[in-house]
């Protein structure tokens, strides 16, 4: 044991001597940080943890993974389901993509928290910015990789998308597609986007980040009635650390390593347990059936594209990020000084709440997607009494084959797209419904030129029996 | 040495040598590599006649589903080069294919025969049976591919679709923003409960 320990010490003796890597990392390694920097310090080294992680999966994830259009699915399909450990391996590709989307919102929540991005760190939140918008890319890029039918009918959305720009839309409908349509150039290209040039540059921004976080310093947490004035900040925070700083390693960096390992050891557990979702259908252009969603790390966005008015879309597409992107880009040129701490700063505080209350709610709405026509729906079970007219019965048919069913809801069962028609005769008369039907509205088609008159007729009998009882008899009213 | 005014020293020299001669020679490796990259973007894809099927496998008055093959392809394309359409038959000698991607952002449309609508399953666009749009964002009609019947076989004309490039401005038409088909309000011609 004695001369194990002895030869080791011998080997490190040797590569110091010949790199002077050790004596370099030392003091890096043991900067002083400032001793309440704890718990809450902790999200940006999970998200480094969780890029980590994605760097080794996708690695191995590699060595099988076939770009080509021919066969990616079925590389994909043996990763999944022949290859040894393959179906962890891609669960965990799948959970720390998750982890690293989840950890670089609240890490840059925290920073704009804290204020963090004030005198002298402007540059780390701006790199910052640059690596929550390349995570997003990857989140992307990432779905496209699997190949399914969620992922070839994205690269149509996201080249319409582009094809909105003003004056370069063009170019860019060219740019996501490789060429004027899909193609087999198409997945190439996003897996070269995918592999190397986005992680290539999220490594690039990433060292940049470190680099200044060491130059910098880590922010202490902020205190009220301590404003950053540019001209003192730096002799104060030296002669902070010179008072109560700890060594980064280990007295801070233990919570990074706990809760970093814990990061991993929970994507682990996960894939191992849950796993990645399952593959559905391979892609296929000319398979029409098909109902494309986005990962749930992009599911807000699906539902900003759904809920945006249609007349104000297209500035939406192309301003909203722009605008959400560069004010996050300005911030601080603007707000560089002044108060951290958020009891001084109520507005920061207001701004979390709603851009958590907005992503949250968009999310939920965009995994309800209520906009989105239920053909699924099973036809409507018989509700009617007996004593109700024929003309209702073929009218609650009628309901589901001619797709009212797909968009509005009865009893529970149908869309949601349009109003819940359960007891649409408490509110609407007769004339109302035929008013309806035969002209449409703005989300729903006129079905004046498609149904007969007679089918009008049974359709209304059918709603006419939708009444709460006992309940206001409007058509009586009127 | 004095070159106008300026002492050019051997170290300044060198240093102008050194980023000159690596800019020119990046410079000249970099157009190959942007060329290569962004080479595909503008291959040309030539329209194609592909055959569908004999004119008796379509019903006057049916819309049914065709599949196309792109052109220009690549050996490893794969389903890729496959497109789906929705091909009507007006009459006995007239059709209409459809683009199943809508108009709103690429999503696959389908057609319900039953409510003679095509239906989008991603932010809810609908079409009616001509293309044209029925309800929801979409903003314009479905597109359509050029098609014709030639010995007694339906052709249909692949070519790629065309993007709405650059559209800022609504596409609404009457007071329901949408192009919706306002229908004259009928009578019901019997009682209804």
């Amino acid at each position: 044991m004695r001369a194990l320990k002895k030869l080791l010490y011998g080997v490190l003796d040797w590569f110091e001597d010949r790199t002077g890597l050790v004596s370099k990392l030392k003091p890096i390694m043991e900067h002083p940080v400032p001793k309440e920097s704890k718990w809450a310090y902790v999200f940006g080294s999970a998200t480094l943890f969780s890029f980590v992680l994605q760097i080794a999966t996708g690695v191995v994830l590699a060595t099988m993974y076939v770009p080509s259009t021919d066969s990616a699915f079925q590389s994909l399909s043996h990763i999944q389901n022949g290859a040894l450990f393959g179906h962890i391996v891609r669960g965990m590709h799948y959970f720390g993509a998750s982890a690293m989307f989840m950890f670089i919102g609240i890490h840059m929540l925290r920073v704009f928290l804290y204020a963090a991005y004030k005198y002298p760190r402007e540059v780390n939140w701006i790199s910052g910015v640059l690596l929550l918008m390349l995570t997003l890319a990857m989140g992307f890029t990432g779905q496209l990789m699997r190949w399914d039918q969620d992922a070839v009918w994205s690269v149509n959305i996201a080249a319409k998308q582009a094809a909105r720009l003003p004056l370069v839309g063009d170019w860019f409908s060219r740019f996501v597609y490789g060429g004027d349509h899909l193609s087999g150039i198409t997945l190439t290209r996003f897996f070269d986007l995918h592999v190397f040039l986005i992680p290539g540059a999220m490594m690039a921004i990433i060292g940049l980040h470190l680099y200044l976080v060491l130059r910098n310093g880590i922010s202490e947490p902020p205190k009220a009635g301590a404003p950053v004035d540019p001209r003192t900040y730096k002799k104060q925070y030296e002669q902070l650390l010179k008072k109560e700083g700890v060594p980064f390693w280990p007295d801070a960096a233990w919570r990074d390593a706990l809760f970093g390992s814990l990061v991993v050891a929970v994507c682990v557990a996960l894939a191992a347990t849950i796993g990645a979702p399952k593959l559905v259908p391979p892609a296929d252009p000319s398979v029409l059936q098909a109902n494309p969603r986005p990962d749930w790390y992009l599911m807000w966005y699906f539902a900003v594209l759904a809920l945006s008015p249609h007349n104000l879309e297209s500035y939406i597409m192309f301003l909203a990020p722009l605008a959400i992107f560069g004010t996050m880009l300005a911030l601080p040129f603007f707000f560089n000084r002044g108060e951290r701490s958020p009891k001084r700063r109520p507005w920061a505080i207001a701004w979390v709440v709603i851009v958590v209350l907005g992503v949250l709610g968009l999310w939920r709405e965009g995994v309800e997607a209520p906009w989105s026509p239920r053909f699924q729906s099973p036809p409507l079970p018989n509700s009617l009494p007996s004593s109700a007219p024929v003309a209702a019965l073929h009218g609650q048919v009628l309901f589901h084959d001619k797709g009212c069913e797909y968009c509005h809801t009865i009893n529970g069962l149908g869309g949601l797209r349009g109003p819940n028609l359960s007891n649409v005769a408490n509110r609407l008369t007769e004339q109302d419904m035929v008013i309806r039907i035969l002209n449409g509205g703005r989300n729903m088609p006129a079905f004046g030129g498609i149904l007969h008159p007679d089918q009008v007729s049974d359709l209304v009998a059918y709603l006419e029996t939708r009444r709460l009882h006992p309940g206001p008899d409007l058509s009586q009213a009127r | 040495m004095k070159v106008e005014g300026v002492n050019v020293t051997r170290r300044r020299l060198l240093m102008g040598v050194s980023i000159g001669a690596g800019s020119l020679v990046a410079a000249a490796a970099a157009i190959p590599l942007i060329g290569f990259f962004l080479g595909p973007m503008y291959r040309k894809f030539p329209p194609v006649w592909r055959n569908v099927g004999p004119l008796d496998k379509f019903k006057i008055g049916a819309t049914v589903q065709v599949d196309l093959l792109t052109s220009g392809g690549l050996p490893w394309d794969g389903p890729a080069q496959r497109i789906g359409a929705w091909l009507r038959r007006n009459n006995e000698q007239n059709f209409t294919v459809y683009s199943s991607k809508c108009t709103h952002l690429g999503c696959p449309v389908r057609w319900i025969p039953s409510a003679e609508l095509f239906m989008c399953p991603c932010h809810g666009g609908v079409y009616f049976k001509d293309g044209d749009v029925a309800a929801g964002p979409p903003p314009e009609p479905l597109q359509q591919f050029p098609v014709r019947v030639k010995n007694g076989y339906v052709e249909v004309q692949w070519r790629p679709e065309q993007v709405q490039y650059t559209k800022l401005e609504s596409p609404d038409t009457g007071c329901s923003g949408r192009s919706t088909k306002l229908q004259q309000i009928k009578p019901l011609d019997r009682e209804v409960v």
